[in-house]
């Protein structure tokens, strides 16, 4: 995919070539330092705009001092007061107006909050519409093109002061013991719940805090939309995984699945099966993993939890997408790995041990000595410790010539003496395996190398092979366009008539020199 | 049969040589980056086994174990592209369907791409009957999977059958086309709109009509703004196919929501896309409609957005049609511009900076003189380096129109202060633009103004500024000649073979190598290769290894008794240093000079 800085954050389409902006044309790198020192701004939101003329506010006179009879006509009429939005980019228009909102807001949250009785059917609709006037935008593009949620600062929404309360309000509203499912769910709607996943892309966490929340009660409450909620958070993540790589909320979306996969009812539905290995597992691959791992590690673990026998997909899953370069990720693989194991049934550890060792293995000769360290880490794992005992006969023999080797030539002192302990451990559960695999090191070695030189030699003869038949195909291609040359048509018994035409031959995979 | 007599068949005996077991082994050693460099030579191995075996062994082989890593799958995506003639041409290539069809469900993006890429390549490969008979049904399965995945990847095959089938073999690939445009997953329906455009080309003009405007206002106006914004891009190809006098009725409503949408990624692309559309819809519609559309984009809320409308004012205005064009562009988009150039956003300036110079041709002398150049000047002056560079970076559009002496005054110190600005790279970006530079400004211009400057970046603390300014030296001495070479710099240069800082000195060594060609023998003998000789003498060895590379570059420039009795001398003192580098770079000067 091109690297794109404008917008960073537009779904990118293959086909969409955006044009390099000319920052970038001076020299192809960007300038991180610049970029720094500019002025830091919060985001205005995109909504603004559109509202096209600004109503004046007027003071309404306060909920707690209305007679009862005109508490519910005072409420909706504050509700329709907060559908006002303001420019808070611009931090001293309409001081008044966004204070009697405020307060407005605040009077509704305490309102909704502490009275009983107050919420009656008429106010739903009114109150779902403030809520999506106020919260509902198409989130800006980031300020920062290449935002890194571990370095950078976020970019905080500036409209915070009254979004927060209409937050509040929203969550309040949910956990009202007056709330009524039956009446919400006419408002709180497929198209709510979507443009309320949409705004979990949003760079300020606090926003985020809240919708993670606000998602949860909805998603406990409105039976309808579960499998709706499941269903588009599963398209969050295919197109995080598969498209853009960029949205902000994929720790909080994760959390709250932790929880759903909780319920999740036995035997697993072929929909939360499909959810692990096509969504959950391919998380793994994203290259800001660390943001969200300890979550998504969580959900893993809960589905074994859950049902045992998912896990060897977990296992294999993880195992296809082990990272191949990014040792940082390598470490955290592995702590996902130790989570497993942790909770692994012995039954489930035999199906897997022997690949999942032999990456184990390798982990271990790595020149990073983190991750070396890490995978010696389990030895010290007194559950993980059983296992492999239990084992010995499959995995010592897996695991020994790295150990063998890695602890006479790894550079770190720390690792070469975890190996020794490793190793003696392995003498001690079984001396006897130990000395034979001690015993014929030397030999494997050689097969080795010998299996080494057969393929290489292999190699060379389909090489040359290969040589000699595009020299004949060659020559006779020119033969026949020799012939052909000459007028004289070719014999239908000739060999060449059998070629293939030559000159169409694509061989382009093929390596030119041996 | 054929495959019996093809070459190498069995004939030969190579069958009994290599195995399948055995390839198919490399195929799957437990080793990935093995088994990547196997995949990444299928082609030997299927040239090894004949087209027979390829097609009955290999293949299954091949579509049965299509698990496993993703970068071996993108490897034998890409291999089974090219493999027509292996299984025996295009009679047979049908057979490479198979592992192609399981390629493009899987997970991975790019392997899926790949597998439609290949699939896209070798359907041209197939005569009329066999797209019907082996790829039409393929392409159906995919349409109908199950996973978003294949659903994804029937999109992008659609166009490619549908003009060589039967007309009731299209009308199915329109229908599966249409309801994938209302698939469930925003995935699939973003995949559908991407390919809506070419798909739309191989249609017949009333299908276009009928199908193809109704689903592209369907996702043009969908739920998620991800699939709209690619609708803005399926509107330029169908636009350029309707008849003009249907855009107004069939294209127009659609385009004008996307103008406005409320997503600014939506409006990005209507900005990013402008020109296309322009030249889509045509002259009237773009003087009724595409203006003041293009006005709201300038003056977009979001910085990105307006920042894509200034990177098409040149482009837009050039294509105005010629009878109005100048009263459009100094009524409706002029006012705009002028305010772009005081815009907050430095990449919505910086933008505009890179194009505004070209509308100096379009408005020709008297309007650049009264209502551009003020503008440039105060882009010359903006605070941000990259709207100056952009500004000086195209120079030669109003060089033609109104001469550069206008702006020379205001030139001279946006020059300077961006040569000395403190960030490297931007003082390398000025750099090299110097040669064009000193080429408009002319010789007398610059020896007074900027010869200076470009003396100084020769003793940049920064390597990368130093072997620039090099290298803009020597291209100023293809402007002006060996003469002016010899008068104002090669003094200089030669003078910091003298200077106590080694880096200097070197310096001087990386001058005289770009050069020694530019200013001839003469030049090079007389006055470069005895400063050369002398600094064989420097106490530090990298200046005497470079020394050496030195008399290696300008050997060939010099006459051979300057070669054999200066240089041969020096190149063998040097080959017997104590340093080993010196050696090394003698010998190699020795040999290459053939003065062993």
């Amino acid at each position: 995919m091109e690297t794109t800085k404008l917008p960073p954050t537009s779904p990118s389409s293959p086909t969409t070539g955006f044009s390099v902006p000319s920052a970038e044309k001076v020299d192809g790198f960007p300038r991180r330092s610049m970029r720094r020192a500019r002025q830091r701004r919060s985001h205005s939101s995109s909504q603004f705009r559109y509202q096209s003329s600004q109503v004046e506010l007027t003071p309404l006179p306060l909920l707690k001092d209305a007679p009862v009879a005109e508490l519910h006509d005072l409420f909706c009429k504050k509700l329709q007061q907060c559908c006002v939005l303001f420019d808070f980019l611009d931090c001293v228009a309409d001081l008044k107006g966004k204070e009697i909102k405020r307060a407005a807001l605040n009077e509704l949250v305490e309102s909704v909050a502490t009275s009983r009785g107050v919420l009656i059917e008429p106010l739903y609709p009114e109150a779902i519409k403030m809520i999506s006037v106020n919260i509902f935008r198409t989130l800006p593009p980031s300020e920062n093109p290449e935002f890194d949620p571990e370095e950078d600062e976020p970019t905080l929404e500036a409209s915070w002061p009254h979004l927060q309360l209409v937050y509040e309000f929203f969550l309040r509203f949910l956990e009202s013991p007056d709330f009524q499912p039956s009446m919400a769910k006419r408002y709180v709607d497929q198209k709510f719940v979507l443009q309320l996943l949409e705004l979990f892309d949003s760079e300020d966490p606090r926003e985020r805090e809240y919708l993670k929340t606000i998602l949860h009660r909805v998603y406990g409450k409105l039976l309808g939309l579960r499998a709706y909620i499941r269903k588009q958070i599963n398209n969050i993540f295919l197109r995080f995984i598969y498209e853009t790589e960029h949205f902000n909320g994929v720790a909080e979306l994760l959390e709250i699945l932790g929880s759903i996969i909780n319920g999740f009812a036995l035997p697993l539905k072929s929909e939360h099966k499909q959810f692990l290995v096509r969504v959950l597992i391919p998380l793994h691959t994203a290259k800001s993993l660390s943001i969200f791992h300890a979550q998504l590690a969580y959900c893993v673990v809960q589905f074994m939890e859950k049902d045992a026998t998912v896990t060897e997909y977990i296992i294999r899953g993880l195992l296809k997408y082990w990272p191949k370069t990014c040792t940082q990720k390598e470490v955290m693989f592995l702590g996902e790995i130790e989570e497993i194991l942790d909770v692994i049934e012995p039954s489930q550890f035999i199906r897997v041990q022997e690949p999942l060792f032999k990456q184990i293995s390798a982990c271990i000769s790595s020149p990073h000595f983190q991750v070396a360290e890490r995978a010696l880490y389990f030895w010290n794992n007194e559950y993980i410790l059983s296992l492999i005992e239990e084992n010995c006969q499959v995995i010592l023999p897996l695991v020994f010539a790295t150990l063998y080797r890695v602890s006479k030539e790894h550079w770190n002192q720390t690792i070469v003496s975890l190996i020794y302990n490793v190793l003696k451990t392995f003498m001690e559960m079984n001396s006897k395996l130990f000395d034979d695999l001690t015993a014929s090191y030397k030999v494997e070695k050689q097969k080795e190398m010998k299996r080494e030189r057969e393929r290489t030699e292999l190699w060379r003869g389909l090489e040359e092979q290969q040589e000699r038949r595009l020299q004949t195909l060659g020559e006779a291609s020119r033969n026949q366009k020799n012939l052909q040359e000459r007028g004289e048509s070719a014999q239908p018994s000739s060999p060449q008539t059998a070629l293939p035409e030559h000159p169409d031959l694509d061989l382009s995979g093929a390596p030119s020199t041996t | 049969s054929v495959e019996k007599e093809a070459p190498g068949g069995g004939a030969d005996g190579d069958d009994s040589l290599y195995p399948i077991a055995v390839l198919i082994d490399e195929l799957r050693n437990e080793d990935v980056q093995l088994r990547l460099n196997s995949i990444k030579k299928l082609s030997t191995i299927a040239l090894a086994l004949g087209v027979e075996r390829t097609r009955t062994e290999l293949l299954p082989f091949l579509t049965d174990t299509i698990y496993d890593e993703d970068e071996v799958l993108l490897a034998l995506a890409e291999q089974l592209g090219n493999f027509t003639m292996l299984v025996g041409g295009p009679e047979y290539v049908h057979c490479l369907l198979p592992p192609l069809e399981s390629l493009a469900t899987v997970e991975e993006t790019v392997v899926r791409d790949k597998a439609v890429e290949s699939l896209r390549k070798i359907s041209q490969e197939h005569s009329p009957v066999d797209l019907e008979v082996h790829f039409e049904p393929l392409v159906k399965r995919l349409a109908s999977g199950d996973w978003f995945t294949s659903r994804t990847s029937a999109c992008g095959l659609f166009s490619v059958c549908y003009p060589r089938v039967s007309s009731t073999v299209k009308a199915e690939i329109r229908q599966h086309f249409r309801t994938l445009c209302s698939d469930d997953t925003p995935m699939v329906r973003r995949a559908a709109a991407s390919k809506l455009g070419e798909f739309a080309k191989v249609l017949e003009l009333d299908y276009v009509k009928s199908d193809i405007i109704s689903l592209f206002t369907a996702l043009a106006s969908d739920e998620q703004d991800s699939v709209r914004l690619l609708a803005v891009e399926a509107c330029v190809s169908i636009a350029t196919l309707l008849p003009q006098e249907d855009l107004e009725t069939l294209v127009m409503p659609t385009l004008r929501q996307a103008a406005e949408d409320k997503s600014w990624r939506v409006r990005y692309m209507v900005a990013d896309k402008f020109s296309e559309l322009q030249k889509a819809v045509g002259p009237e519609i773009t003087k009724n409609d595409l203006v003041p559309a293009f006005q709201n984009l300038l003056k977009d809320c979001e910085a990105e957005v307006r920042a894509a409308a200034a990177n098409k004012v040149k482009e837009f205005c050039e294509n105005l049609p010629e009878d109005s064009r100048e009263t459009i562009i100094m009524t409706h988009i002029l006012p705009c511009v002028k305010e772009l150039v005081s815009d907050t956003n430095q990449h919505v300036k910086s933008a505009l900076a890179s194009v505004i110079m070209g509308l100096s041709t379009i408005l020709g002398k008297d309007n650049t003189v009264e209502h551009l150049l003020p503008l440039f000047l105060a882009q010359l002056k903006d605070e941000c380096p990259e709207v100056r560079l952009n500004i000086i970076s195209n120079l030669d559009c109003v060089n033609e129109v109104i001469g550069i002496r206008q702006l020379s005054q205001s030139l001279l110190p946006a020059i300077v202060e961006l040569a000395e600005d403190a960030k490297w790279r931007v003082r390398l970006a000025i750099i090299e633009y110097m040669p064009l530079l000193a080429g408009q400004l002319g010789v007398e211009f610059f020896d007074e103004k900027l010869n200076t400057l470009c003396m100084a970046w020769l003793i940049d603390h920064v390597y990368a500024i130093r072997e620039a300014a090099t290298c803009n030296l020597m291209k100023l001495v293809e402007k002006f000649g060996a003469e002016w070479a010899q008068n104002t710099i090669v003094p200089k240069v030669l003078g910091m073979a003298n200077d106590p800082n080694y880096l200097h000195r070197m310096t001087t060594l990386f001058c005289i190598n770009s050069l020694s060609e530019a200013c001839g023998q003469e030049i090079t003998t007389k006055q470069m290769l005895p400063v050369v000789l002398k600094m064989s003498n420097d106490q530090v060895a990298n200046v005497r290894f470079n020394v050496a590379k030195s008399l290696q570059k300008i050997g060939p420039v010099l006459d051979s008794s300057a070669l054999q009795t200066e240089v041969k001398p020096v190149l063998e003192k040097l080959a017997t240093d104590t340093d080993m580098d010196v050696k090394y770079f003698a010998q190699e000067a020795i040999s290459v000079l053939a003065l062993a």
